[in-house]
């Protein structure tokens, strides 16, 4: 098969055309429409996207509608949430509740939920148990960073082995924003990534997803750690021009998601990260939603 | 309605490409698929906190020889280092007065409310020349000579005729517009921040479209994250247009006019 540019593929038969969607900018004309990113029927599996309120600042579409009409419009077919709810939250059990509830409510299947688990809480596993068992959710979602544990923790290692032994995704969250930018009173460290290999290594069938990753892991310690096991990454805080491109020369295509941290990114950062890097249909349908869609379909299969 | 794109913050740094002309010619490979059509072009190959007047002339001669290859899609901005104000006084007239660049880079070298600042500022708005300060406030600590908006705001009230651009807009946006709101010759650049969205909608309710441009901070940062802050806010499509490139059409006019550039 010949790997045509997106440009070029725009015409295919089994590519839809997404003209691109974003609110008001389709009558920006054809210099500036963001129309070349091509979508598949599927449309795109987002896989970094947050429900309720991020705790320091009200956001367009942090209301569960309004993101759900954003995704929609954007062609998105799959949006795998978590709860921001879950960074500060004590009662996580309620969290994870009202996110399987938000996710039933609102968007006819399209929100998939990731619960929060904090493996510091008393009795964490049965928040876990919840998640697989109550809320049949996929995979959890954690934030080490605002849970106040290492990624040498051994709470987190016996977090990620139990997930893992119930077939679960494990998403863990890097960063949340930009550490100059955090408010005085809610200063976080970030996480030191070098113990994560050895708990992939320690953790046969783990599925592990970085998420806002990419201020933290980049270059050979980031490929280090994708060779370890099955640890796949997104681009929502990828930077630099034809940023998807320059990571694809060394990242396997089979490991890089779409994921756009939204609402608190806008949601066509990650889009147009699609339109600026020079892509081949294969890699935009990977990127797009294959990738995330072979790595959920193994979520039958547990240890 | 097509709306023209013009790209207020680009650097070669972080770009591939061994030449000026290369580097240049990579961002405008990447800026052609965006759709935008010119790029504000600052700093050479190479970046100094503080540059001496030799790192200063070579820097700018990296960034005259590359806009010297696309004339008609780039703008060059002097860089220059307030701490050593007669060679930055000598630079901006071989760079803009008699030469082709438009405007003036200042980034951490110098506090932008320091008095060194006051006849580079001064010789600039007699040129037309559009001045960019880089600022942040950085809740881990700015570097020694980085300036905040407020610094800014002590430098416009000192020169009210010249138009200076704020970049980055203080990176934590939320207290950098409020920063330069009283202050009409301030313009926000919302360039070289995490496209956090409500950004700019707070931009356009607090100083009005015609204050706020768009920029990328490219190569360090990708056109898309940045686009995506004009894009992707709930903005009316006017105020957009006037973000994307009719604000820096309107402010470099005066300075292209004289130098007998039609835009």
């Amino acid at each position: 098969m010949t790997h045509k540019q997106s440009a070029i593929s725009l015409d295919r038969r089994d590519f839809l055309k997404v003209a691109i969607a974003v609110a008001g900018v389709s009558s920006l004309g054809n210099a500036t429409a963001v129309r070349a990113v091509d979508a598949t029927s599927s449309g795109f599996i987002d896989t970094n996207v947050y429900l309720s309120r991020w705790p320091l600042r009200r956001l367009p579409c942090d209301d569960t509608a309004a993101l759900v009409a954003k995704l929609r419009g954007q062609n998105v077919t799959q949006a795998w949430v978590g709860s921001f709810d879950g960074l500060l939250h004590r009662d996580i059990a309620a969290v994870n509740a009202r996110l399987a509830d938000e996710c039933r409510r609102h968007g006819n299947g399209l929100l998939v939920p990731f619960g929060s688990v904090n493996p510091k809480f008393p009795d964490w596993e049965d928040d876990l148990r919840r998640c697989a068992e109550e809320h049949r959710m996929p995979g959890i979602r954690l934030h080490p960073s605002y849970h106040g544990y290492k990624l040498d923790d051994p709470d987190f290692a016996k977090l990620v082995q139990l997930a893992t032994k119930r077939g679960l995704i494990v998403q863990l969250a890097l960063a949340m924003e930009d550490r100059r930018m955090m408010h005085p009173l809610l200063q976080v460290e970030p996480p030191d990534v070098k113990p994560l290999a050895d708990v992939v290594k320690e953790t046969p069938g783990l599925r592990l997803v970085l998420l806002n990753a990419m201020t933290l892991l980049r270059g050979q310690p980031l490929l280090d750690l994708v060779k370890a096991g099955e640890v796949f990454t997104e681009i929502a805080m990828l930077e630099g021009v034809g940023g998807v491109a320059g990571l694809l020369k060394k990242m396997p295509l089979s490991r890089l998601l779409f994921g756009s941290y939204a609402p608190f990114f806008y949601f066509e950062s990650a889009l147009l990260k699609l339109k600026e890097s020079p892509l081949s249909d294969e890699q935009l349908r990977a990127i797009r939603c294959d990738n995330a869609w072979r790595l959920l379909a193994k979520k039958s299969q547990p240890n | 309605m097509k709306h023209e794109i013009w790209d207020v913050h680009c650097h070669l740094c972080g770009v591939p490409g061994t030449t000026p002309e290369a580097r240049l010619g990579k961002l405008l490979e990447y800026a052609d698929r965006m759709g935008i059509a010119r790029l504000c072009v600052s700093m050479g190959m190479t970046m100094e906190h503080d540059p001496s007047p030799e790192f200063m002339r070579r820097s700018n001669d990296e960034v005259l020889q590359a806009v010297k290859r696309f004339p008609d899609r780039a703008f060059g901005f002097v860089y220059l280092n307030p701490r050593h104000t007669q060679a930055s006084l000598d630079e901006l007239n071989r760079c803009v007065r008699d030469g082709p660049m438009v405007g003036v880079k200042l980034w951490v070298a110098q506090h932008c409310n320091n008095p060194s600042l006051d006849p580079i500022v001064a010789h600039a708005t007699e040129l037309k020349a559009i001045v960019t300060q880089h600022t942040w406030l950085k809740f881990t600590g700015n570097l020694p000579g980085e300036s905040t908006p407020m610094d800014l705001a002590e430098l416009a009230v000192r020169h009210p005729k010249a138009t200076l651009f704020c970049a980055h807009t203080g990176g934590n946006w939320e207290r950098g517009i409020r920063a330069i709101r009283p202050y009409p010759n301030i313009y926000a650049d919302i360039n070289g921040v995490d496209p956090t969205a409500g950004f700019t909608e707070m931009a356009v309710r607090e100083l009005g479209a015609e204050h706020v441009l768009y920029g990328s901070d490219a190569g360090g940062r990708s056109f898309a994250s940045q686009l995506a802050k004009v894009l992707g806010a709930e903005i009316p499509d006017s105020a957009r247009r006037l973000i994307l490139g009719e604000n820096l059409k309107r402010l470099l006019r005066p300075i292209l006019s004289e130098k007998g550039i039609k835009i």
